[in-house]
């Protein structure tokens, strides 16, 4: 493949960005917001044919004779080099050293999350192009600013996702960090921003820390950063293509089983290293107990929330754990660390969710559970079970909850742009005023709860299947987290939809968008109606190799688990009904089973404390205990002994200068005496 | 036969001894600056006659002496000068009361 | 080379004339740089070039002699374009004249140094760096000025004591038995006569002497004090490249003609360096004056200079001259815009100010984006200098190597902190003060400085292999053989 297209998809959000950060300034708001979107369109595009000449051209480079996917490194640029190549005699080289390369490896997702991100991130420019204006159409100040952010973003997002190394992804996780960090505090002159945007960039950052020792871990024994060399083997003939073996990544176990000291603190060395890496990725994706930054992310504008905090930034830790999925194999006791990692922080966020009453909140609540859907889907994937269906379904669930997601969001973004607050108490009844955002609300809602035949059905039931082969109460928690989310989400659609009558305050009620924004929910909808019919698990699955013989309009029905899929259906229809009863209507059930369960209650509403726990951790133990002992220790005892060294020397100096009296002839009995003493000296020193 | 040079070394060591003596005792600068120079012509005696009896076939000792007693009549030029300015700021040259200069 | 030095002397104190010299160092730099490229390219293997040698002081072998490698060659660089970006950030300073003056001396000795290869004149040129810090500070100074100015030249001047030490003593080592004794690093590497007794006692000499004034805990008290006193050009300076001859000399000196002693003593060093990158960010995370808070981070990264250097392999130390390079544009940069928000808010206290995004834009701009180098981000210089180091340091395997690696690696997460914490206090919320909003954006030439610098951190982050290739060529392979006889 030419390297011309994928150069254009990263160097067009990036050229985007700089165009706009430096000149924003001095072009029209509507002018930046073209710019921006026109290139977000134009980059989308030669996405989707990458992505196309991808699954579908069938070229020997992306497919082998079995009709396995490969992976094809389009072009990989050293970009910094830190240990030399070995070269031997004759100039070839032997093995190449440490250096992060900066590339782009296409290989099945990859190319899913190519299209996901472009299409997400084009949606929301579009989006945008609404939402940052007021009632009467005025841009928002740092209108340019914020297209400028959302370039760099989409441009960060995309080189970590075509990664070939995992250097070059930790590049763009940072880059992501920081461009979430502008973006979450985009209203700078709002001190619950600047700190939530703050938090947002300490606590990944923490996370990173992580990830960063894993790779200087992983590459101090494998020698690479390269993630063909670490999980995949080069198909014989063909330069710059491999495909996933488990083989490769025996190797790098073994080569970690027979150095120096295989087992560190009572766990394998490769396992700690998975693990550290996968921490990074707790962090990114909001796992417990680094979740707390993504509620407050919420204070960003909400095409942000739609497009990082719901759609592509925070699946970043499922990809990365995706991507390193052979080796993570290699070690079981890391995946299962994923799963229960991932296991529970679905069921706390679940819980936490269905008593918020800021509505982006839900909805960030309930993106920890989804994502920690997928992590739990890839912790259970084993090759051995229906070809490691597992990890098929959490890219599925990936892809059709990063469009469901996307379209809630914008769908509360509408709300919230027409109503004037986040919190549901301020809503009521809004489906007469604004029936597009209602509709496509409900489907989206709909496709979450996981209902027949809307996309969250299908990637839903395939997770729980995938839990379901490995362990029956794994499989039970799973589906009553899944009942979960049907209750929340229509308990925040009842309570926004219905409950009572809308009470209109000011002189305008509020009303569908303009068409900059209801094109996008429409779009989304049909998306999320959509999506789950996709033969996903011919496109994408672990090692490339197709699940289904046959593919016909039925595939994703005709492979369904019936035995899951009832069940499922009939917890999701449970937890909706549950909402039905408890918020159709204004009534005073809530309150009652408030009440039933205050101390529950209590602990949901406040999540679990975790916030104040942090809270107490940073300011008291960190920079109570810490920093300012530590600043009081430089300035009193270090500074102190240097003040205290300058001191001693002055008192000495003025105790002695009493010795120069200014009398001449005392200084010269002095020096008599001492010539005299030192002439005695000497003479005894030679007898 | 030849005078011992303990004849010649007592003298210059009575010189030298006088010239501390004074430089120590006296108070008026002038008087300070003879013992000076009393102490110097001391030196040089000594000099002129370890030259003469240690080291009779060179002349570094005559040399020096002839040295010194020239820088001694600089040194004196320039300790008189500096007197004579002294008694013009403090119309004093007691060494005693001159200790302006400490610290 | 010596022509960069000339044009120093001859400068007209005049302002613009000062710029135009800058300009012309600047230009020199490049055209060294380029020229040292080409003759590299060329094959010219030696390991140092235009190796010069002009008699000084015979009866001591004392010669002004020098050379360029690739590292002195980066700190060249720097130096010339740190003092542009200088000369721009001090345009409307009082009593220019001697100001300008003394700044060029003090340039002269930086530039001296860099290129010294002579242990005498080095320490000479060390010495006429430091001196017009004084009057710089005490003069121009501001705040508790007098005290300051004593204390930086005070302690560094104790530590130039250590190090005279150390150079006389590797002086009357240098000559294998009876050889003519000598000065010139290259013939004391060549020769590798320093008994391994007498390095024990060498090595901390240097390295401790030098240390003072690369902030090596616990001698980096000076530099908090000094920098919070200095004024802009002269923070700048300081912070940007005279930190630099610190960890320029630990490294051309100290290790690289005492390998063995390196080799052996690395760790008690490393536990200082350590804990000095720790406890400079913990440091920076609680004070509230920014010249302080900038002051304890460059505590923390020039720890890590040291601390890279002393990990004994190629790529940590490479990682460490392009941290020296990294942190000395970016704090530069930070001292240039601390100095413009003091000069128009008249405060350095955090807690007074606030919301200075709305006020002045593109100072604000400018700090996050010194921010944000400082912090790591991918992109700009920080974050190339520091990966290196880590990946580097990561490669000595034993317990005690990776202990401290792991410890520096914290210092990512408290460096986001206090920057952080920083950037919100004072950029971002609603505005403090109300006289605040009557305060007016940047001029041109604070435009040009900051541009000038941020140009440079940007260039370097996103184009680190250029540095890297040039630094990294300059690693004699021989000398790392007699570095690490265990690694090899």
């Amino acid at each position: 493949m030419e390297s011309t297209l994928p150069i254009l998809i990263l160097a067009l959000p990036l050229f985007t960005f700089l165009l706009l950060g430096l000149l924003g300034k001095y072009m029209k708001h509507g002018l930046a917001g073209c710019i921006g979107t026109a290139s977000m369109g134009v980059t989308a595009t030669l996405a989707y044919i990458t992505a196309f000449t991808y699954f579908f051209s069938g070229s020997p480079l992306f497919m082998n004779a079995f009709g396995e996917r490969l992976q094809s490194i389009v072009f990989n640029v050293t970009w910094l080099q830190f240990t030399p190549d070995i070269v031997d005699a004759a100039g070839q080289v032997i093995k190449s050293g440490l250096a992060i390369r900066l590339g782009f490896l296409l290989d099945s997702i990859s190319a899913m999350m190519l299209i996901v991100i472009t299409t997400i991130s084009f949606m929301v420019h579009l989006y945008s192009n609404g939402y940052m204006r007021d009632h009467d159409g005025t841009p928002e100040k740092g209108f340019q600013r914020f297209f400028a952010y959302l370039s760099l973003f989409s441009f960060s997002m995309l080189g970590l996702v075509v990664a070939t190394n995992i250097f070059q992804m930790y590049i763009f996780w940072e880059l992501v960090g920081a461009s979430s960090y502008l973006l979450i505090g985009f209203y700078y002159t709002k001190p619950s921003a600047v700190s939530a945007s703050k938090k947002a960039f300490i606590v990944t950052r923490f996370a990173d820390l992580g990830f960063l020792i894993g790779i200087l871990i992983l590459s101090y024994y494998t020698g690479t950063f390269n993630f063909t060399e670490l999980t995949s083997a080069p198909v014989a003939g063909m330069d710059n293509t491999f495909a996933v073996s488990l083989g490769t990544a025996e190797n790098i176990k073994n080569i970690f089983a027979t150095s120096a000291a295989p087992v560190f603190l009572g766990g394998s060395v490769l396992t700690w290293a998975l693990v550290l890496i996968f921490v990074g990725g707790m962090g990114k994706s909001a796992m417990m107990p680094l979740h707390i930054w993504l509620p407050d992310a919420m204070e960003g504008p909400t095409p942000v929330s739609a497009l990082i905090h719901a759609a592509t930034m925070v699946v970043a830790g499922v990809y990365l754990v995706a991507r390193l999925f052979p080796l993570y194999l290699m070690e079981i006791t890391s995946l299962e660390i994923v799963t229960i990692v991932g296991a529970v922080t679905a069921f706390y966020a679940a819980m936490v969710a269905c008593t918020q009453v800021d509505i982006k909140r839900v909805l960030a609540f309930s993106t920890i559970s989804q994502i920690a859907f997928m992590m739990v889907s890839l912790g259970v994937a084993r090759p051995e079970y229906h070809h490691g269906l597992g990890y098929m379904a959490s890219m599925f669930h990936l892809f059709t909850h990063a469009m469901f997601k996307a379209l809630l969001f914008l769908g509360a973004g509408a709300i919230i742009h027409a109503v004037g607050t986040n919190d549901y108490t301020g809503m009521h009844g809004l489906r007469k005023y604004m029936p597009v955002t209602h509709w496509t609300f409900l489907i989206g809602c709909l496709a979450i709860a996981g209902i027949i035949p809307f996309a969250g059905f299908f990637s839903k039931d395939e997770i729980l299947t995938a839990v379901f082969g490995e362990s029956l109460y794994g499989y039970l928690w799973m589906t009553c987290v899944a009942g979960m989310t049907a209750f929340y989400m229509f308990r925040l659609y009842f309570l926004i939809f219905w409950w009572k009558d809308h009470k209109v305050h000011g002189h305008h009620a509020p009303k569908d968008q303009p068409w900059t924004m209801t094109v996008p929910l429409v779009f989304l909808a049909v998306m999320s109606i959509c999506a789950g019919w996709f033969p996903f698990g011919n496109l994408v699955t672990w090692n490339g190799h197709p699940m289904f013989e046959h593919l016909s309009f039925w595939t994703n029905i005709d492979n369904l688990n019936w035995f899951v899929a009832a069940v499922s259906m009939v917890t999701a229809l449970g937890g909706i009904g549950l909402a039905w009863v408890m918020y159709q209507k204004e009534n005073d059930l809530p309150q009652k089973a408030a009440k039933l369960i205050p101390n529950l209650w209590d602990w949901c509403y406040h999540r679990f404390y975790w916030d104040e726990l942090y809270m107490w951790v940073t300011h008291s133990v960190i920079f109570r205990g810490i920093c300012k002992p530590i600043a009081w220790f430089d300035r009193h005892i270090i500074d102190g002994s240097m003040n205290g060294l300058a001191f001693v020397t002055n008192k000495l100096s003025v105790a002695i200068k009493g010795l120069q009296s200014g009398s001449t002839q005392r200084y010269v009995w002095f020096y008599l005496v001492g010539a005299v003493i030192l002439a005695l000296i000497t003479a005894i020193c030679t007898i | 036969m030849e005078i011992p040079m303990i004849c010649y070394l007592l003298p210059a060591l009575f010189m030298f001894c006088c010239g501390v003596y004074g430089f120590i005792t006296r108070k008026n600068m002038i008087a300070m600056l003879i013992s000076l120079e009393l102490m110097l012509n001391g030196v040089d005696l000594n000099f002129v006659v370890f030259n003469r009896y240690l080291f009779p076939g060179s002349l570094d000792g005559m040399m020096f002496t002839l040295f010194a007693i020239a820088i001694a009549a600089a040194e004196t030029a320039l300790a008189i000068a500096i007197i004579i300015n002294v008694f013009r700021i403090a119309k004093d040259i007691d060494v005693q009361d001159l200790t302006k200069m400490k610290f | 080379m010596l022509g960069a030095l000339a044009l120093c002397r001859n400068i007209k104190w005049i302002r613009t004339v000062a710029v135009v010299g800058s300009l012309m160092l600047i230009g020199l730099s490049i055209w060294v740089l380029c020229d040292y490229l080409d003759n590299r390219a060329a094959g010219n293997m030696a390991e140092m070039l235009w190796v010069g040698s002009y008699p000084w002081f015979t009866p001591l072998n004392i010669n002004l002699a020098v050379g360029v490698d690739g590292i002195s060659i980066v700190m060249l660089l720097l130096s010339s374009i740190i003092v542009f970006a200088g000369s721009f950030a001090s345009w409307k300073i009082e009593q220019p004249k001697e100001f300008f003056l003394w700044l060029i001396l003090l340039s002269t000795g930086v530039f001296g140094f860099f290129i010294s290869i002579d242990l005498f004149t080095m320490f000479m040129f060390y010495e006429v760096a430091l001196i017009p810090m004084y009057l710089l500070i005490g003069v121009w100074g501001s705040g508790n000025k007098n005290y300051s100015a004593m204390k930086l030249t005070l302690m560094l001047m104790g530590g130039s004591a250590f190090l005279m030490l150390g150079l006389i003593g590797i002086y009357y080592h240098s000559a294998p038995e009876g050889g003519q004794l000598t000065w010139n690093i290259l013939e004391i590497a060549q020769n590798a006569s320093i008994e391994k007794g007498w390095q024990y006692f060498l090595f901390p000499l240097t390295f401790v002497g030098f240390g003072v004034l690369g902030a090596m805990f616990p001698f980096h008290t000076w530099s908090p004090d000094g920098h919070a006193s200095a004024p802009t050009a002269v923070s700048m300076l300081h912070a940007g490249v005279l930190m630099k001859l610190g960890g320029y000399g630990c490294f051309r000196v100290a290790m690289y003609l005492m390998p063995q002693a390196a080799n052996d003593l690395a760790w008690i060093f490393l536990i200082l360096t350590g804990i000095s990158v720790v406890y400079g960010a913990f440091s920076a995370c609680v004070q509230t004056d920014l010249k302080y808070i900038n002051a304890y981070s460059s505590v923390s990264h020039c720890g890590l200079v040291l601390f890279a250097i002393l990990m004994l392999n190629t790529t940590a130390m490479s990682g460490a001259i392009m941290q020296m390079l990294s942190h000395g544009l970016m704090t530069a940069l930070f001292f240039a815009l601390i100095g413009m928000i003091y000069g128009r808010t008249h405060t350095r206290d955090v807690r007074q100010m606030g919301g200075l995004m709305k006020i002045m834009p593109f100072l604000a701009v400018c700090y996050v984006i010194a921010g944000f180098a400082s912090l790591g981000l991918p992109g700009l210089s920080g974050f190339v200098a520091e990966m290196t180091i880590f990946v580097g340091s990561f490669q000595d395997s034993d317990f005690f190597h990776r202990f401290f690696t792991i410890l520096a690696c914290c210092s990512i997460v408290i460096t986001a902190v206090y920057i952080l914490r920083v950037v919100g206090k004072l950029l971002l919320g609603p505005v403090q003060d109300k006289h605040h909003l009557e305060l007016t954006d940047a001029t041109w030439w604070e435009r040009t400085s900051t541009v000038t610098l941020i140009l440079c951190v940007a260039f370097i982050g996103c184009f680190p292999n250029f540095f890297m290739n040039l630094i990294e060529f300059t690693f004699n392979p021989e000398f790392f053989r007699a570095l690490m006889p265990a690694v090899n």
